[in-house]
């Protein structure tokens, strides 16, 4: 079939759309690249000389490297907090029915809808009333809050899917509940919960509004101290951080991918 | 009786039957899965639940294995009530359609799950492995996994799996409805001459009747959450007691008639504008009135359009078969306007051609009109 010129028109007209929506969703991060690279120390746009001082500075700029260990930290304690509670969750409104069933559902996917900084807000008056000290569980705790919704749902998915003849079949063959759970369903959920779990970490390493009000100078997370920073200097240090910034997640986000599909082969199976 | 019956329990006589299903109900809701069902499967015996999907097949299946629990009544196995055991200690092989071989672990781990759970020592779990494998012909392919075994592969290690803890009743659950023709044929031959080799009580689940007909000791036939009839596959074929069962086993022909008076041997019918004296071996026939005439194709002979006593049709397609032709006709008699009869293919007829049907005296049964009681 012949294509009309109208047809190409559009075809093109498409495609130049497409690729002006990549360019726009990118440029932020172009403009970051190249301005990570310039030699002068105020922050300006398009760079006259090149230099890769300021990703050293970065590494020596003591806030930086302390609130990369914070958040790593707080990602890795938050992250498999919330994996075990919300794997919890998933599981029992999976398999159980009970009152209030609905209203727990709703109560534990409020943090979707309620705003980060809320949720800050929240729990640096609860410690404060409480007197308790702004240590690192508090923003674990405000982490937890935050990122237990998406990863209750992502188990929960992956509960649904699941071929409950396994269970069956395991149960038929003299296993206990108990039992079945730890050599049949766990290990077959696996590769959903540690992208669950990834997934978790990522959306903590990345969250700042929340932890603004809930960290200290020696909680603070990365994002914060990146914050305070830009709040003192405009040189381009921030722009080497946020490229390697960058790189760390997105290479999260791959294994998760790679992980994603894993579950689907073990699913087809 | 016994002597040591529990208070509340069953009397423990040392009965045949290796599973009872006493009045048991079950709905989801407000949809009713199962009628109250009464089912005795005697030991050693191969019976299959036939029937379309939806009719409650399944759910009796469940309900034996544990994986539902009854609204209604109780179930016995080996004489125990186990209506409230769970699945896990009511000693019970499956094998389901999609198999459920765990993927994350070998065939022999497979196969040794089952033993694992019983804390049975290594050596013996060894030997039994070993002979469940020998049992289904996989000796070779015990360190491969489920996903590298060939869909009948994994069904025999799924039966393996099952076997190997000796289980009190084998239920299977349409096991063969995902493997192509000739390996299915293949594989029903195998799984019988193992059950009765083990003299093993097997309850089978099938909504195709050529293999419930094939492999069964007895048919229990279901629609709509209730049974209706339970016989041998002769009985079955042969005297289907009502409408359903005649029309879901085999091929039928359904006539419209009228029931003339009742005889000595059976009844006087008028059907097509002839009539017809049958003997019928019913003792339900229905009062005189429109009824139903069930004849299996094999049971219509083809005669000469004029011939007296003769239903006329027309034939309106001849398909080869191979080893027969079929025949249809269109006949005004029949309930749905066409008749289906099986010919050798060299008296085929063509299209348009006019012809006589001739019905026998014994076979045909006779049911109430649609509508009414079946």
């Amino acid at each position: 079939m012949r294509k009309t010129p109208l047809d190409r028109v559009l075809d093109w007209t498409g495609r130049l759309l497409l690729a002006a929506i990549l360019g726009f969703v990118m440029l932020p991060f172009v403009v970051v690249f190249i301005a990570s690279f310039n030699e002068s120390a105020i922050l300006s746009f398009p760079p006259r000389s090149w230099s890769t001082k300021w990703y050293v500075n970065a590494f020596e700029y003591r806030d930086f490297g302390l609130g990369l260990v914070n958040s790593l930290k707080i990602a890795a304690f938050g992250a498999t907090l919330a994996l075990i509670a919300g794997a919890g969750f998933a599981y029992v409104l999976d398999r159980y029915d009970f009152r209030f069933k609905a209203l727990l559902n709703s109560v534990l996917m409020s943090p979707l809808i309620i705003p980060n900084f809320t949720i800050g807000l929240g729990l640096l008056v609860l410690s404060a009333a409480a007197s308790l000290p702004r240590s690192t569980w508090l923003v674990v705790a405000t982490h937890v809050i935050i990122v237990l919704p998406f990863v209750a749902r992502s188990v929960y998915v992956s509960l649904r899917n699941f071929e409950r003849r396994y269970e069956q079949a395991a149960e038929s063959l003299g296993g206990t509940p108990v039992h079945v759970l730890w050599t049949v369903t766990l290990p077959l959920l696996l590769p959903g919960l540690i992208s669950g779990g990834i997934f978790a970490a990522i959306l903590s390493f990345n969250e700042f509004t929340a932890s603004l009000f809930v960290v200290n100078q020696s909680t603070k997370t990365l994002p914060v101290a990146m914050y305070d920073y830009v709040r003192e200097y405009a040189d381009p240090t921030l722009a080497a951080v946020s490229v390697m910034y960058l790189v760390v997640v997105a290479t999260a986000l791959v294994i998760v991918h790679k992980l994603f599909r894993l579950e689907k082969v073990l699913n087809v199976d | 009786m016994s002597t040591d019956p529990p208070a509340d329990g069953p009397s423990r006589t040392l009965g045949k039957h290796a599973v009872k299903i006493d009045g048991v109900s079950k709905s989801f809701g407000k949809t009713v899965a199962l009628e109250p069902v009464w089912l005795k499967i005697r030991r050693g015996e191969f019976l299959t639940l036939l029937g379309p999907s939806g009719c409650g097949k399944t759910t009796i299946l469940n309900l034996i294995a544990g994986f539902l629990e009854a609204d209604k009544g109780e179930i016995f196995i080996d004489d125990e009530l186990v209506t409230q055991v769970p699945p896990h200690q009511r000693e019970i092989g499956i094998v389901f359609q999609n198999y459920a071989l765990f993927p994350h672990m070998s065939v022999t781990q497979n196969v040794a799950y089952g033993l694992r759970t019983r804390r049975i020592s290594k050596a013996e779990t060894e030997t039994r492995v070993r002979e469940a494998l020998d049992l289904v012909k996989l000796q070779d392919f015990a360190d491969r996994r489920p996903k590298q075994l060939s869909g009948g592969q994994q069904q025999r290690v799924a039966l393996a799996r099952a076997l190997v803890i000796r289980p009190r009743v084998l239920l299977l659950d349409e096991p063969f409805s995902a493997l192509d023709r000739n390996l299915r044929t293949a594989m029903q031959v195998e799984l019988k001459e193992i059950q009765s080799r083990l003299g093993l009580t097997t309850v089978f689940v099938t909504h195709d009747q050529t293999e419930a007909l094939s492999m069964s000791e007895r048919i229990a036939v279901m629609s709509r959450g209730s049974i209706r009839q339970i016989g041998t596959p002769t009985e079955i074929y042969d005297h289907p007691q009502n409408r359903f069962v005649s029309t879901f086993v085999g091929d039928a022909n359904l006539f419209s008639a009228d029931l003339l008076r009742k005889t000595a041997q059976g009844a006087r019918l008028g059907v097509g504008g002839t009539t017809l004296d049958l003997d019928t071996y019913q003792d339900d026939l229905p009062d005189p009135g429109p009824v139903t005439l069930f004849v299996r194709p094999e049971q219509c002979t083809l005669t000469a359009p004029d011939q007296p006593g003769a239903i006329t049709a027309t034939v309106a397609l001849s398909v080869y078969q191979g080893s027969h032709a079929e025949l249809h006709l269109d006949c005004p008699a029949s309930e749905d306007g066409r008749v289906m009869l099986r010919v050798p293919c060299g008296e085929a007829q063509d299209a348009g051609t006019k012809v006589g049907l001739a019905l026998p005296q014994r076979g045909p049964a006779i049911y109430a009109k649609e509508g009414g009681p079946e």
